[in-house]
């Protein structure tokens, strides 16, 4: 491939991020615009961070969504990495396929319809829509992608290591807490946030499986939008995409750096045999 | 009968029909779905034995020793180790250790952790952990880098801390699975003749798996050819490689040339095998009946390479040289007989000059004594 830049690259490259970032980068602007109508601007101001701090709404949002995300992140890493580890471990089980399309099956179903069912099996279990229902609700969507993460690290684990240890001793289960999840660890910190990155900024799902009392955030903007867009809005979506990209950056970081420092390791030990 | 090979054994603990084995391998067999890996298998080994199980990619004999490590179970048969049925013991209550192919040493614990690993498991006492730990990594000669990360070692120095750590709980039967696969060959020499040493001094029972021949030759002290989950030939390396008991054995352990014929007659000790090359004769101590095809399986050293024919009560086979090869120690011969067959000799170059030259198409004689290989059956 021609590595140079022709002019046809850079108009590309220029269009696309523009489309892609323009809308955001609007977005944040506005949110340090001093007047209240939000398409004039009006001079630069922090007072609308100031004003969404002290309203109380917004803020009772922001703490449900980061208790659901928290509590949906966890359990979604610990179901998320089980299913990868039965999935990776037993090649050859009755039904495998089945299993390994039904965990990912969710990444490419649509929300709605994954809200929806989730909305109808909690009725009719009878189970009162609450914060634990989205918690409930996201966790199920989540898990799946924790589960592909991980999955493609331990594809590459040498199962060797954790025989050694059994064979050194060690019951399978604590094997596998001492020696396969340390090893494995960055993948799954990974799945942790990308998981906590999707829950926090998740409106469909939690529309249909939320209730009284348990608005997230994303619920909470898009009702007030519909009433007209406020600078404040803009505030607040200015800080969660700041928290969005953190996670993601540092997920991809994590990730990245673990398979350099690995595939720098291997290759001085083929350097120095 | 005479010995075979130049070494003198004084242990033999194979030898004597009294004694108890370590381990006692009864008709182990072991299957994948189709695929038989362990076919009605049945071995001794002898507590301080140096145990190779040599054969080629697929044999069986990684199954057999992840079977003895308890990560696979037999199909059926039973596996005794020093009296104890090890059918339904976890690996993890195994008292043996095995040395991984690929090491599997801990990527996330320093050398010092690796070693003492097993020994925690044990809830050893702190101090006496850190005092086996000390004696082990001494012992491999790595006292010096226990503070390192396995990924800051050379591949040597990851063998002595895989080594190290197998050792550590003092097992009884060490399993070793290639062990010195992932070293160059220099390295490799001289690792094997650690690998010897330490076995003596501790006074272990080692089992290995490879499927280098030299290896095998260079450290055990019986050899099993595997083939196809059996086992060939269970002998010392001498055995093995002076009399194979069939022409996989000769063919898989070095170079082996075969002239096939059939019983011209056979008396006291001595077979007279005829084949298209002319007659051979064979030292041989089953009477064969006549008519029966058999080969008589020469070693390439034991045929010497002449312009004149060999002496009365030597074996003679006329040919033409072929092709020449000369490796500084030794010259190898590829003869062709009159049948088209290549023969293969190899000449020590014992000294500097030679009063016999020989060069391509050269008419030779080879020569060997009756007593140079073995009657095998076809």
């Amino acid at each position: 491939m021609n590595g140079r830049w022709s002019g046809f690259n850079i108009v590309s490259v220029v269009v696309g991020f523009t489309f892609l970032y323009l809308p955001i980068v609007l977005l944040v602007i506005y949110s340090f615009n001093a007047s209240r109508l939000v398409t004039v601007w009006g001079g630069f101001s922090t007072q609308w961070y100031g004003e969404m701090l002290r309203n109380e709404a917004l803020l009772a949002a922001a703490s449900v969504t980061f208790r659901v995300a928290l509590v949906s992140a966890t359990a979604a890493t610990v179901l998320g990495t089980l299913a990868a580890v039965a999935l990776t471990r037993f090649m050859r089980f009755r039904g495998r396929l089945l299993f390994s399309g039904m965990v990912f099956a969710p990444l490419v179903m649509p929300e709605v319809i994954t809200g929806l069912s989730l909305l109808l099996l909690f009725i009719a279990i009878d189970l009162d829509r609450t914060i634990v229902t989205v918690m409930l609700a996201h966790t199920t969507f989540s898990m799946c992608f924790v589960a592909v993460v991980v999955q493609s690290r331990l594809v590459t684990f040498d199962r060797s290591l954790e025989e050694a240890a059994q064979d050194l001793g060690c019951p399978p289960l604590k094997a596998f807490l001492t020696v396969t999840l340390p090893v494995i660890a960055p993948a799954v910190i990974a799945g942790w946030m990308l998981a906590f990155t999707l829950s926090l900024d998740d409106l469909v799902i939690a529309s249909f499986t939320s209730g009284s009392g348990a608005t997230t955030l994303p619920m909470r903007i898009y009702s007030q939008v519909r009433l007209g867009v406020t600078p404040e809005i803009n505030a607040v979506c200015t800080v969660l995409i700041a928290l969005v990209t953190t996670g993601v950056v540092a997920a991809s970081i994590l990730n990245k750096r673990s398979m350099v420092r690995r595939e720098r390791a291997e290759r001085m030990a083929f350097d120095e045999r | 009968m005479k010995s075979l090979g130049n070494i003198r054994r004084s242990f033999s603990p194979w030898s004597d029909p009294d004694a108890r084995p370590m381990i006692a391998i009864r008709n182990v067999t072991k299957r994948f779905g189709e695929f038989t890996a362990v076919d009605d298998l049945s071995v001794d080994i002898h507590a301080r034995e140096f145990f190779a199980l040599l054969g080629a990619s697929g044999c069986g004999k990684s199954t057999l020793l992840r079977m003895l490590a308890g990560f696979e179970a037999p199909n059926s048969g039973t596996i005794v180790l020093d009296g104890v049925d090890l059918a339904g013991i976890p690996p993890h209550r195994r008292p043996l250790n095995m040395m991984f192919q690929s090491y599997a040493l801990f990527p996330h614990m320093s050398v010092a952790d690796n070693v003492a690993f097993g020994l925690k498991q044990e809830k050893m006492a702190k101090g006496a952990i850190a005092e086996r730990v000390g004696q082990m990594l001494k012992l491999v000669k790595l006292d010096r880098f226990a503070g390192r990360k396995p990924h800051q070692l050379s591949g040597g120095q990851r063998q002595r801390v895989a080594l190290a750590r197998a050792l550590a709980k003092q097992p009884k039967v060490l399993l070793l699975d290639e062990p010195l696969g992932a070293l160059d060959k220099k390295l490799r020499e001289e690792t094997q003749f650690e690998l010897t040493d330490l076995q003596y001094d501790l006074g272990l029972t080692f089992v290995v798996v490879t499927h280098d021949q030299e290896e095998a030759m260079t450290m055990a002290d019986r050899i099993a050819v595997m083939d196809a989950g059996r086992i060939c030939q269970v002998a010392t390396p001498a055995e093995v490689y002076e009399a194979p008991n069939s022409k996989f054995v000769a063919d898989f352990i070095g170079s082996i040339n075969l002239f096939d014929g059939e019983v011209a007659s056979s008396q006291a000790n001595r077979t007279v095998i005829a084949g298209p090359d002319g007659s051979v004769v064979a030292e041989d101590p089953i009477e064969r009946s006549p008519g029966t095809s058999l080969c008589f399986a020469v070693r390439p050293e034991k045929i010497a390479v002449s312009h004149e024919p060999p002496a009365e009560g030597t074996n003679g086979i006329a040919g033409e040289v072929w092709d020449l090869a000369y490796l500084g120690d030794m010259t190898i011969f590829h003869v062709k007989l009159a049948s088209g067959t290549v023969i293969k000799a190899s000449m020590v170059n014992a000294a500097r000059s030679s009063r016999e030259v020989f060069t391509y198409h050269d008419r030779v004689w080879l020569s060997f004594s009756p007593d140079a290989g073995v009657v095998l059956e076809r």
